[in-house]
């Protein structure tokens, strides 16, 4: 054993042992590395780790002189190509799968001199609101192993909440990253469209998605951030942000006007998350902000848009996985009963679901009721947070409407799991950023705030959330992770 | 529109779009499952937004293009190399058939 | 137009689809060499071979060579364009779909004017930008496969390839105007350097919509399209075919499916592509990895200010310049030979006499030896020099030939050398034409007798004896005048 107590120990405090010569990269790679073979096993976050791979990177991160987050582990959402190493998103369509090169996220992460622990589990193509359709077995909560740890990026939060990685790379389509966070204690950011790079990331629904930081503060979120928030040429709608990602302090929050979107809150909002959500306002309000409502009328359509845009963007997307280039096949005597064989094969129920209800929505007849309408209200939710934020500084509502249900209990209602993005989907509709952060507990279940911003006011809301987290003052490490536990 | 009700042959018909191969119990599963998800979905049909222009890309245009500077490709061996049935110079598919 | 084509009360209906592979050194989404030829899956990337996470990345010099198309064609160019989606499975679409355009095309309506005293007009309904497929390579049966069961090889180099699909209103009456149309509109696609547009190679494909209906009807009757014409032989062959099968339907009572045929232009005869899918639902969405496309009215100005004399354009100021009709066509539609006329006319000062150069001398030996024009030896430079020679009288029009075939023999050699070398000045003083022609007549009494008798013909023959005796250098008018005078004195 190595020693170091990676349990709860933030990438900032490691950074700041590694520079100071406290220790390698390679003590605290084999530390990391010891923990995920103490509790992976009951955990199962990680589909893939490659001891040796890892070890080697920190050795070579610990010859250089390198920046300052050289040699700092982190791990990856599966859906993350990593060149040379396995990809799966989760599915049996890509089991044994290896890119030929990494997604621009992961080099940037590499160019930093980051050190791969591995790659994490997910819902299957990101499709999921708990890690429970990941093709390769569902991930467990940290903070109780019979409950999910939300998903899509399920494994990416409990690798962090678990001290199985100092923080890690998820990515959000409907609050993917935003909602495991929550149920997980810890931090998450949903960057503004454009502006960190998709090449590389298996797409699921390309006009929503992004990829973000998962960490155990906020200042680990924006330090992260500043890593991957870049322009690129590989991905046209990638511009990168529009001012460098600044990492913030704890401050008080006089002259913030924060809305609430009361009529939101009505229904389907356990009582903890709600009291918690009360108890926040009142924060803000000492620490000197002010309170206002807001409307926010399309929003309760935002359920409705999404599951018709986003499973049309991935029957499209998920059309190139059939068994010719890469991945699965199943033999078959033609080409059209080996793609049929192949992928019915290869996808899972909840992906198969999704690419039924795209395909139903694009086709002939049914094109402009569902497809064209649902882009209507996504102008109209746009619109929504455009007036609201000529009055507001941000958006405050709890990221999930409840905390994290136990394994199973949604598994047969598919629409019961949709509706647990509803504060969440609306976001990655209007393309704008969005910070969920750890929010107290409720019945000993992490409860969550989200913080909504206009597009690129990520470092408005990384101060925010800063100032928040400092109120808040929560333990991020799960009763049962802790040391000795 | 909020009586839609997907029968067998409409899923298996969109399911033969999305080259789906299904069972019967899948045929039978989906049917339900996508009824249930489009009567909610159908909740925003009737709203009267006929005029509402459609959100069609994820952000205002940027300059987006790329010059036409060519690059080499892949070695082939890197280009077939994960592929399940490759031939000496290429990918190996079945017959078109019929 | 030409005669339309017309049979027992009905006309023909025919529109055209033509895609054209521009020649820009990428592929459309990527940086993969956009070449054609090399060995099987050596242009491919991530993108080609649509890997998970692979994005496409437009490429700017296709757009801007599709907008110079548009304008060349005169087609309205929108201030925005979106590319989409076209979903089809088939393992020559790695993504199983082509990124294309739908409602938003690169170029809009426009209309495009064959010249000439039968000339005609063709709208065209929109030019868009997409990619290109990859090819299937139908293996042989291998040893150990049951037979018949032998698949294909994929090859992803062709994939990507910038494709600009121009599409006409159905405003061609017949098989010919359709060949018309389309050599006037490749050569306009050449001209602005666009693409090679070369149909053996596949650079540029014609699909036609064929359709048949009484003669003075308004509607349009059920159409066939016709698939991947490699000649514009045979797309007026395949038309001519396609038209006299629905002709031959209609009379027998019987009707006309609408569907896809491939014709066999060794056999003549038209076959059904249509498999027994269902009919095609392409799903087009808007491409969410792309952003639309936007041109503003300067650049566009710009560009269409710097376009090159087009051929519809040449062909007018040629034929205004009194060249006759053929051999304004064939001028205007070979830009090569057209900036070789034009740099011979400007240096002869007569575009007539330049013109039958070009289109006589110049050509047969671009034929002969498979060059063209800006590779002849023979320079405008030097083709003018021999010009000169003839229209001042130094040496005949045979003498002419001749130095022409020495000029392509030897790049260093001049017009005036070579007839200074080879003694081919004109005999053209009355002293020495004279001298030729009494030796001629003296040598001929019984021909001098028939002509004085009334044979006027005989002078032929006497002045072809006159041209064999100077060598073929004598000065024929002269040599004519100056028989005339001495048979009638």
């Amino acid at each position: 054993m190595s020693g170091i107590d990676v349990i709860g120990l933030t990438a900032e405090r490691a950074m700041g042992m590694l520079r100071a010569g406290e220790c390698t990269s390679e003590e605290l790679t084999q530390a990391y590395l010891d923990r995920i073979a103490a509790v992976d096993g009951d955990v199962h976050a990680y589909l893939h780790v490659d001891a040796e791979r890892s070890l080697a990177a920190a050795r070579a991160q610990d010859a250089v002189a390198g920046d300052a987050l050289s040699g700092v582990p982190i791990a990856y959402k599966d859906l993350l190509s990593t060149k040379d190493v396995p990809t799966t998103a989760g599915s049996r369509i890509l089991e044994g799968f290896v890119p030929i090169d990494d997604a621009d996220v992961v080099a940037r992460g590499n160019e930093a001199g980051l050190v791969s622990l591995g790659k994490t589990n997910l819902d299957e193509f990101a499709m999921g609101s708990s890690t429970e359709h990941s093709a390769y077995g569902p991930t467990r909560n940290p903070w109780d192993l019979t409950r999910v740890p939300g998903g899509s990026s399920g494994g990416s939060a409990a690798v962090v909440a678990a001290g199985c990685a100092p923080w890690s790379l998820g990515t959000d389509t409907g609050g993917s990253i935003r909602q495991p966070a929550a149920f997980c204690g810890l931090v998450g950011l949903m960057p503004t469209y454009g502006t960190v790079s998709r090449f590389g990331v298996i797409a699921f629904a390309s006009s929503l998605e992004q990829v973000g930081p998962m960490a155990l503060t906020v200042r680990d979120a924006a330090l992260l951030h500043q890593v991957i928030a870049r322009d690129t040429d590989r991905d046209a709608t990638c511009t990168g942000p529009r001012e460098p990602i600044v990492v913030p302090d704890a401050g008080r929050l006089d002259g913030i006007t924060f809305g609430v979107p009361r009529a939101e809150l009505e229904e389907g909002v356990e009582p903890g998350i709600r009291a918690r959500f009360d108890e926040s306002l009142a924060i803000a309000t000492a620490l000197g902000a002010t309170i206002v409502d807001v409307e926010l009328p399309y929003s309760r359509h935002g359920l409705a848009a999404y599951y018709v845009i986003a499973p049309a963007e991935a029957s499209a997307n998920l059309s190139r996985f059939d068994g010719v280039r890469y991945g699965l096949r199943v033999d078959a005597p033609d080409v059209r009963s080996m793609y049929e064989a192949t992928r019915d094969a290869g996808f899972g129920p909840e992906v198969k679901r999704r690419i039924m209800i795209g395909t139903y929505a694009l086709s002939a007849g049914y094109h402009d009721a569902y497809y064209v309408q649902a882009q209507r209200v996504r102008t109209l939710i746009r619109q929504d947070f455009d007036t609201a934020f000529q009055g507001v500084d941000a958006i405050l509502l709890p990221t999930a409407p409840t905390t994290a249900f136990p394994i199973g209990a949604r598994l047969d209602d598919p629409l019961a799991m949709y509706a647990n993005d509803i504060f969440t989907l609306p976001v990655n509709l209007a393309g704008i950023p969005a910070l969920s952060l750890p929010n107290g507990l409720s019945d000993g279940l992490p409860s969550s705030l989200q913080i909504i911003g206009p597009a690129h006011s990520e470092n408005l809301l990384l101060r925010l959330g800063a100032a928040f987290e400092a109120e808040h003052a929560f333990d991020v490490v799960p009763p049962s992770m802790r040391s000795g536990a | 529109m909020s009586g839609v009700e997907l029968t067998a042959d409409e899923v298996r018909h969109v399911a033969a779009l999305a080259r789906l191969g299904l069972d019967d119990a899948e045929v039978e599963r989906l049917g339900r499952e996508l009824t249930s998800i489009l009567a909610h979905v159908n909740t925003i049909a009737a709203l009267p937004i006929a005029d509402v222009p459609p959100t069609k890309h994820s952000r205002d245009s940027a300059d987006s293009l790329r010059p036409d500077v060519a690059r080499p490709g892949l070695p082939r061996e890197d280009a077939l190399r994960n592929a399940p049935d490759p031939s000496a110079d290429g990918f190996r598919v079945p017959p078109i058939g019929a | 137009m030409s005669a339309p084509w017309q049979r027992d009360g009905y006309e023909a209906v025919i529109g055209l689809e033509i895609h054209v592979q521009l020649n820009t050194a990428s592929k459309m989404f990527c940086s993969c060499p956009n070449n054609f030829g090399d060995e099987p899956n050596t242009n491919v990337c991530m993108v080609c071979l649509a890997h998970p996470g692979a994005l496409p990345v437009a490429n700017a010099e296709a757009v801007r060579q599709s907008v110079r198309v548009g304008l060349a064609l005169g087609c309205q160019i929108p201030d925005v364009s979106e590319f989409s989606r076209k979903q089809y499975f088939y393992p020559d679409s790695p993504k199983a779909y082509q990124i294309s355009q739908y409602d938003q095309p690169l170029c809009g309506e426009g209309i495009f004017r064959v010249p000439g005293a039968d000339g005609f007009t063709v709208r065209l309904t929109r030019a868009h930008l997409e990619e290109d497929a990859a090819k299937m390579i139908h293996a042989g049966g291998e040893g150990g496969r049951i037979s018949g069961s032998a698949g294909s090889v994929v090859d992803f180099n062709r994939v990507g390839t910038p494709l600009l699909e121009i599409v006409t209103e159905p405003d061609i009456r017949s098989p010919e105007d359709a060949r018309r149309f389309l050599t006037l509109l490749r050569a306009t696609v050449i001209a602005i350097g666009a693409s090679e547009c070369d149909m053996e190679k596949g650079s540029l494909r014609a699909d036609a919509n064929v359709s048949i209906r009484p003669i003075g009807s308004t509607e349009y009757g059920t159409k066939t399209e016709l698939k991947n014409m490699n000649s514009f032989r045979f797309l007026e062959r395949g038309v001519e075919a396609e038209l006299e099968r629905q002709l031959g339907l209609v009379q027998a009572g019987e009707r006309i499916d609408q569907e896809t045929l491939h014709f066999d232009p060794t056999t003549g005869t038209l076959s059904s592509l249509r498999s027994k899918e269902q009919a095609h639902d392409y799903r087009y969405f808007p491409e969410p990895d792309l952003l639309p496309v936007t041109q503003d009215q300067e650049s566009l100005a710009a560009l269409a200010g710097h376009l090159p004399e087009l051929p519809v354009a040449r062909f007018d100021r040629l034929s205004e310049a009194g060249l006759v009709e053929a051999t304004a066509l064939v001028l205007a539609t070979d830009t090569g030979l057209a900036a070789y006329l034009d740099d011979l006319a400007l240096r002869t000062g007569d575009l007539k006499i330049a013109a039958n150069w070009v289109m006589g001398e110049l050509q047969a030996h671009l034929n002969a030896d498979a060059l063209s024009a800006v590779q002849s030896p023979v320079t405008p430079e030097r083709l003018a020099a021999l010009i000169a020679l003839v229209v001042d009288g130094t040496i005949n029009q045979t003498a002419a030939k001749e130095v022409f075939a020495a000029l392509v023999a030897d790049p260093a050699a001049t017009a005036a050398g070579v007839v200074q070398d080879r003694n081919l000045a004109q005999v053209g003083g009355d002293d020495a034409l004279g001298e030729i022609i009494d030796a001629v007549l003296a040598a001929h009494p019984d021909e001098v007798e028939a002509f004085r008798g009334g044979r006027e013909q005989v002078i032929g023959f006497l002045v072809g004896q006159c041209m064999k005796q100077s060598g073929g250098r004598a000065d024929a008018k002269a040599l004519q005048g100056l028989l005339r005078a001495r048979l009638s004195s």
